[in-house]
C-alpha cells in the first residue's frame, strides 16, 4: 500500500519538476526582450470575466497592446482585494520592472500612494481616487452623466413609480450616481421613488441577485446597480422587468430587460497615457472625462424603450456632450432640506468628488 | 404587514439558504468521519460550473445535478488521495483544494460567462401550495430545495439509525480503535469524502442553476467557508445544519429587505453575524461537558496504519 503511495508521490514530483523546467526558459527569453519595452501593469479588483467593471479595464489594456504593439508589454493581476493585499501586489509589480501601473479601484488609493513613494521612477495611475503625487496621477469618468440619462429613462418608463438601486459602498462615486439618477428621474416624474440597497461588496453575484429579488418583491419595476456582476440584469430578465447594464453592455444577460447600459470606455485614456509615458511627456494629472471624451458611453437602447423616451434620452446625451446641460443643476436641496444649489447653479467638481449626502427626496440614510 | 411580501421574503430565504444546506451537509458527513476538509469552497465552484455547463448544453435538471455531484466527487477524490494515501496535511491540502477549485473553474468556465441557462421550473406541491401565504413561501420551490431537506433526513437516519453510520462515527471518534476492530478507516473516510464532495458540488450548482443563474468565476463568494462555520454551529447534527443555514440565510435576506423598507442596519454587522454566532457556539460547546455535543474526536488527524 505504501509502495503505491511512494510511486504516486514520485509521479507528482516528476510532474512538478517537468512543469518548472519547461517554464523556465520561456521566462528567461521574455526577460531578455523586455529591456527596451515599456512594461505596463494593471491591478484589477474583480475577475477579468466579470462582464462589467474589470472587463472594461481589461479591454482598455488590450487596446494599449494593439495601439502600441511591440513597444509595450502589459501584465495584470485580477481579483486583488482592496487592502494590504493590494499593496503587496502593486509593490511586486513595480519590483518586477513595470514602468507604469494602473490601479483600477477606489480602495487601492492608499496602497498606491504608499508604493509610489518607494518607487519614484515608476508612473502610477489610480482610478476614481483623489490622492495624487509627483508620480501618481488620478483618472475617472463622469459616470453621473450617464446616470442622468438612465434616470430620465427610468422616470419615464416606471409604472410602479419605484426604482430599485443596488449600491456597493457609500463612497462619493456611488452616492453621486444615485443622486444624479434620482434628480433626473424626478424631473420627468414627480411621483418617482428610489429604494436603495447597500450590499457592501463590488462583486457577489448571489448577494446581488438576492438584493434584486428583494427590490422587485417590494415593487420596483426598474433596476439600477452600482455593483459589478450581471446577476441583477439576469434576475430582471427572469422576472420580466427592466434594468440598466453596469459598466459594460449586458444585453446578453437581459436581451429584453436591458434598456441601455453605461459603458466605461477606458481605451482612449489608457492609450494616450501610455503613449505619453513612452515619449516622456507624462505628468501627474487629474482627469475626469465624461461623454465628451468618449470615456463614458451608452449601449444601444433596448427595444422596450419607446420612441419619445429614446428621443428625450438622446437629446440629454447630446446636451451633456456639448456642455449645455449639467446633471446637477439647481435648485437642489440636500436630504435634510438645507439648500445646496441655487436655481440655475451647477455643482462644482470639488463637491461632486467628495459627495457624502443624499439630495432631497431620497429616503433612507447613507450607511 | 403585506402578506404577499412576507411570503416572497420567506421564499427568498429558502433559496438563499439551500446552497448552504447542501455544502454544510457535505462538510458534516466528512467531519463525522474525522476528515476536516477546508476545500468546500473549491468543491462548490467546480460543481457550480459543471451544473451550469450541462444545463446550458440543454440537459434536464437531473443530469445537471448529477454532473455537479460528479464534478465535486472527482475533485474530492484528489483530496482523498492526498490526505488518506499520501498523508498530506489536511488543513494545507484543503486550502489548496479551495484555491485550485476556484482557479480550475475560472479557467474552464471562461467560455460560459455571458451564457444563460434555462430557468428551473418550480414544483408546486399538490394542495400544500394552495395554502395562502404559506403555500407560495414553502411549497412552490424548485426540486432542489426539497431534495436538500430530504438529504438532511437521509444523513440523520444514516448516522443515527444504521450500522454503517455507527462505523462512520466510530472512525471519526477514534480511528485507532475502529481500525483495531477491523474496520477500514481509509475506506470509510474515502467514501465520506466522495459523498461530501458530491453534496458540496450540488450546493454550488444551486447557485448557478437557480439562485443567480449565471456563471462567473469566484461566484461562490465565501459560501464554502460559511458552510464550514455552519457545521460547527450545528454541533455536527444534520437538522441543526438546516436550522443554521436558514438562520444565516434569513439574516442576509432580511437585511436586504430591511434596507429597501428604509430600516437601516449596518450591513457589515450582519455579514459578520454568521461567524460571531459560530464563535459563540464554539464557546458554548467547549464549556459543556456533554460528550454528544463535542466535535468528532479524531477530527483533522492523520491516520497511519501501524505495521
Amino acid at each position: 500500500m505504501n509502495k503505491s503511495g511512494v510511486v504516486l508521490g514520485l509521479l507528482a514530483l516528476v510532474a512538478i519538476v517537468v512543469a518548472v523546467v519547461s517554464f523556465e526558459p520561456a521566462e528567461k527569453k521574455e526577460k531578455v526582450v523586455v529591456a527596451d519595452k515599456t512594461k505596463v501593469g494593471f491591478v484589477y479588483v474583480g475577475p477579468v470575466a466579470d462582464a462589467g467593471w474589470t472587463y472594461e479595464h481589461d479591454r482598455g489594456r488590450l487596446a494599449v497592446e494593439k495601439e502600441h504593439g511591440a513597444k509595450v508589454e502589459t501584465v495584470f493581476v485580477e481579483s486583488v482585494s482592496e487592502g494590504p493585499d493590494a499593496e503587496r501586489v502593486i509593490a511586486q509589480m513595480a519590483a518586477d520592472g513595470a514602468d507604469m501601473i494602473f490601479t483600477t479601484s477606489f480602495g487601492y488609493m492608499n496602497p498606491t500612494i504608499k508604493v509610489a513613494k518607494q518607487f519614484p521612477n515608476v508612473k502610477f495611475e489610480h482610478a476614481t481616487g483623489y490622492k495624487r503625487a509627483d508620480n501618481v496621477a488620478t483618472y475617472s469618468s463622469r459616470f453621473y452623466e450617464g446616470r442622468h440619462v438612465l434616470g430620465l429613462i427610468a422616470g419615464k418608463m416606471t409604472k410602479s413609480n419605484t426604482i430599485g438601486y443596488i449600491a456597493s459602498f457609500p463612497i462619493p462615486e456611488v452616492v453621486r450616481g444615485i443622486n444624479a439618477a434620482y434628480l433626473a428621474a424626478k424631473s420627468v416624474n414627480p411621483e418617482v421613488q428610489f429604494k436603495v440597497i447597500w450590499v457592501s461588496t463590488w462583486f457577489d453575484p448571489g448577494k446581488e441577485a438576492d438584493a434584486a429579488k428583494a427590490l422587485i418583491d417590494q415593487g420596483a419595476d426598474i433596476l439600477m446597480q452600482h455593483t459589478d456582476s450581471a446577476a441583477p440584469m439576469k434576475i430582471a430578465e427572469e422576472r420580466g422587468i427592466y434594468a440598466f447594464g453596469q459598466a459594460s453592455d449586458q444585453a446578453a444577460y437581459g436581451p429584453n430587460a436591458q434598456l441601455t447600459a453605461i459603458i466605461d470606455d477606458w481605451a482612449p485614456y489608457y492609450v494616450r497615457r501610455v503613449g505619453e509615458a513612452m515619449n516622456g511627456s507624462w505628468s501627474s494629472t487629474d482627469t475626469w472625462g465624461g461623454f465628451d471624451t468618449g470615456m463614458v458611453a451608452l449601449a444601444p437602447y433596448g427595444k422596450a424603450v419607446p420612441d419619445d423616451v429614446k428621443a428625450m434620452a438622446e437629446e440629454a446625451h447630446k446636451a451633456i456632450t456639448e456642455g449645455r446641460l449639467h446633471a446637477f443643476t439647481g435648485p437642489v436641496n440636500k436630504q435634510d432640506g438645507s439648500p445646496w444649489l441655487k436655481a440655475g447653479e451647477t455643482a462644482d467638481d470639488g463637491t461632486l468628488l467628495g459627495m457624502d449626502f443624499y439630495v432631497e427626496g431620497i429616503e433612507g440614510s447613507l450607511p | 404587514m403585506d402578506y404577499g411580501l412576507l411570503s416572497s421574503i420567506i421564499h427568498s430565504i429558502l433559496v438563499a439558504s439551500t446552497p448552504l444546506v447542501f455544502a454544510g451537509l457535505g462538510a458534516l458527513i466528512q467531519e463525522r468521519a474525522g476528515v476536516l476538509n477546508l476545500g468546500i469552497e473549491g468543491l462548490m465552484i467546480v460543481g457550480a460550473l459543471a451544473g451550469f455547463a450541462t444545463a446550458v448544453a440543454g440537459s434536464p435538471l437531473l443530469v445537471s445535478i448529477f454532473a455537479a455531484a460528479l464534478a465535486g466527487a472527482m475533485l474530492a477524490s484528489v483530496f482523498a488521495l492526498l490526505v488518506l494515501k499520501l498523508y498530506a496535511n489536511p488543513v494545507a491540502t484543503g486550502l489548496a483544494l479551495t484555491l485550485f477549485g476556484l482557479g480550475l473553474a475560472a479557467l474552464a468556465g471562461s467560455q460560459y460567462v455571458g451564457q444563460a441557462a434555462p430557468q428551473v421550473a418550480a414544483w408546486n406541491l399538490p394542495f400544500l401550495s394552495q395554502i395562502p401565504v404559506v403555500g407560495p413561501a414553502l411549497f412552490s420551490h424548485d426540486p432542489l430545495v426539497y431534495l436538500s431537506i430530504f438529504t438532511a433526513f437521509v444523513i440523520w437516519w444514516f448516522l443515527t439509525k444504521s450500522r454503517s453510520g455507527l462505523i462512520l462515527r466510530a472512525v471519526g471518534e477514534n480511528h485507532t480503535s475502529a481500525h483495531a476492530l477491523g474496520f477500514s478507516v481509509r475506506g470509510v473516510r474515502f467514501l465520506a469524502i466522495i459523498c461530501g464532495g458530491a453534496l458540496a458540488g450540488i450546493g454550488g450548482s444551486y447557485l448557478t442553476l437557480v439562485q443567480t443563474p449565471l456563471f462567473v468565476e469566484g461566484m461562490t463568494a465565501g459560501r464554502g467557508w460559511i458552510a464550514l462555520a455552519l457545521v460547527v454551529f450545528a454541533s455536527w447534527r444534520p437538522f441543526r445544519v438546516i436550522a443554521g443555514a436558514y438562520l444565516f440565510g434569513s439574516v442576509s435576506i432580511i437585511q436586504l429587505h430591511g434596507q429597501a423598507l428604509g430600516v437601516s442596519i449596518a450591513s457589515q454587522w450582519l455579514s459578520m453575524l454568521p461567524y460571531i454566532v459560530t464563535i459563540g457556539a464554539l464557546v458554548i460547546i467547549a464549556g459543556r461537558n456533554d460528550l454528544t455535543q463535542k466535535p468528532p474526536g479524531a477530527l483533522g488527524s492523520i491516520f497511519r496504519e501501524s505495521k
